[in-house]
């Protein structure tokens, strides 16, 4: 049984991972209730990829994947949601200023 | 099992393993992948709804700040906790069928659907709130709650009805595919207690695993957008 070559996440980092995510959540609510203008939003959004971040690499395994294509297909899903709602916000952002 | 099949592998070798793969390894790398891949074409479905969302709440925004307000925040924190611990738990039980530990596989499988539960249980009490202060939109639909700071503010009711379109839309298939998730995960426990994975073949628990975890980063941004607009 020792054809499986797959990357055993050591339990601490599980423990810290997780802790760090509830932590990060309680801190989302925290700054919701600050007012810091405009940056209210980038920090909830700047908090909410942290977190998406940690889930991805460690608890999906990307951190520890040997197979490259499911990085450059993660990479490609970013890249075109941000192609998404850029172009969106481009176009009805600016249609106000005719 | 046919002559072809045998002689692709040696005799002995695992059950699972299909012909045009050479070895376990291989078909659970093309496997994984395969299931990114459908998680891209997720991505790109719930980057729809965001991208609506983006450009009504810019269009909109005192009316979407005041809609926001009205959903009570102290359950969306708590379902995200539970869903976070899930995800957790989820973790978890594929670390325990890597490590071949059946029995804890299972145990972790259950608490991660007793959490999913938890979370869609919570959900149907804020949906049912929502109901009974005619938010959900429809021809009983009435807002009149005012923004946080401006009682002269004069909330616009299609506006909020559109928050509320959007937000029924987000959560309703976030819950669909946590639903989903569910069934598969009770696929999960009873493969597992007929024996069918092992520490060289646990594909399916794999995969389910990714797909419960995008579930959960899908909610990581639901949560600040749609209940932490203007909280200040």
């Amino acid at each position: 049984m020792s054809e499986n070559q797959h990357h055993v996440v050591p339990l601490w980092l599980y423990a810290t991972i997780g802790i760090t995510l509830l932590v990060m959540t309680g801190v989302t609510y925290f700054v919701a209730t600050l007012d810091l203008g405009p940056f209210n939003t980038i920090v909830a959004l700047a908090i909410a990829s942290f977190k998406a971040t940690l889930v991805v690499l460690i608890f999906m395994h990307v951190k520890y994947t040997s197979e490259k294509m499911t990085k450059a297909a993660i990479i490609a899903a970013i890249f075109f949601l941000g192609l998404l709602l850029t172009l969106s916000l481009a176009d009805f952002g600016t249609r106000a200023w005719l | 099992m046919s002559d072809s099949h045998a002689a692709v592998h040696s005799p002995d070798h695992h059950p699972e393993l299909r012909h045009h793969f050479m070895t376990m390894e291989q078909q659970q790398n093309t496997a994984s992948l395969g299931m990114w891949l459908f998680l891209v074409t997720e991505v790109m479905f719930f980057g729809g709804m965001f991208c609506a969302y983006l450009v009504y709440r810019l269009k909109y925004f005192n009316d979407f700040a005041a809609a926001s307000q009205s959903i009570a925040v102290g359950w969306g924190a708590f379902n995200t906790a539970v869903l976070l611990v899930s995800s957790w738990t989820m973790a978890m039980a594929v670390r325990c069928a890597q490590l071949g530990k059946q029995k804890l596989l299972i145990v972790f499988l259950l608490f991660t659907m007793l959490f999913g539960s938890a979370f869609l249980g919570v959900k149907a009490k804020e949906y049912h709130d929502k109901f009974v202060e005619h938010h959900v939109p429809g021809a009983d639909f009435s807002f009149t709650e005012k923004l946080l700071g401006h009682p002269d503010y004069v909330v616009n009711q299609y506006h909020a009805q559109m928050f509320f379109s959007i937000y029924f839309a987000m959560t309703g298939m976030h819950a669909l595919h946590m639903v989903i998730g569910l069934g598969l995960m009770a696929y999960l426990v009873v493969a597992t207690a007929r024996g069918k994975f092992s520490t060289a073949y646990y594909t399916p628990v794999e995969n389910i695993g990714l797909y419960w975890h995008f579930v959960d980063v899908v909610w990581i941004y639901l949560f600040p957008l749609l209940y932490l607009i203007s909280r200040k």
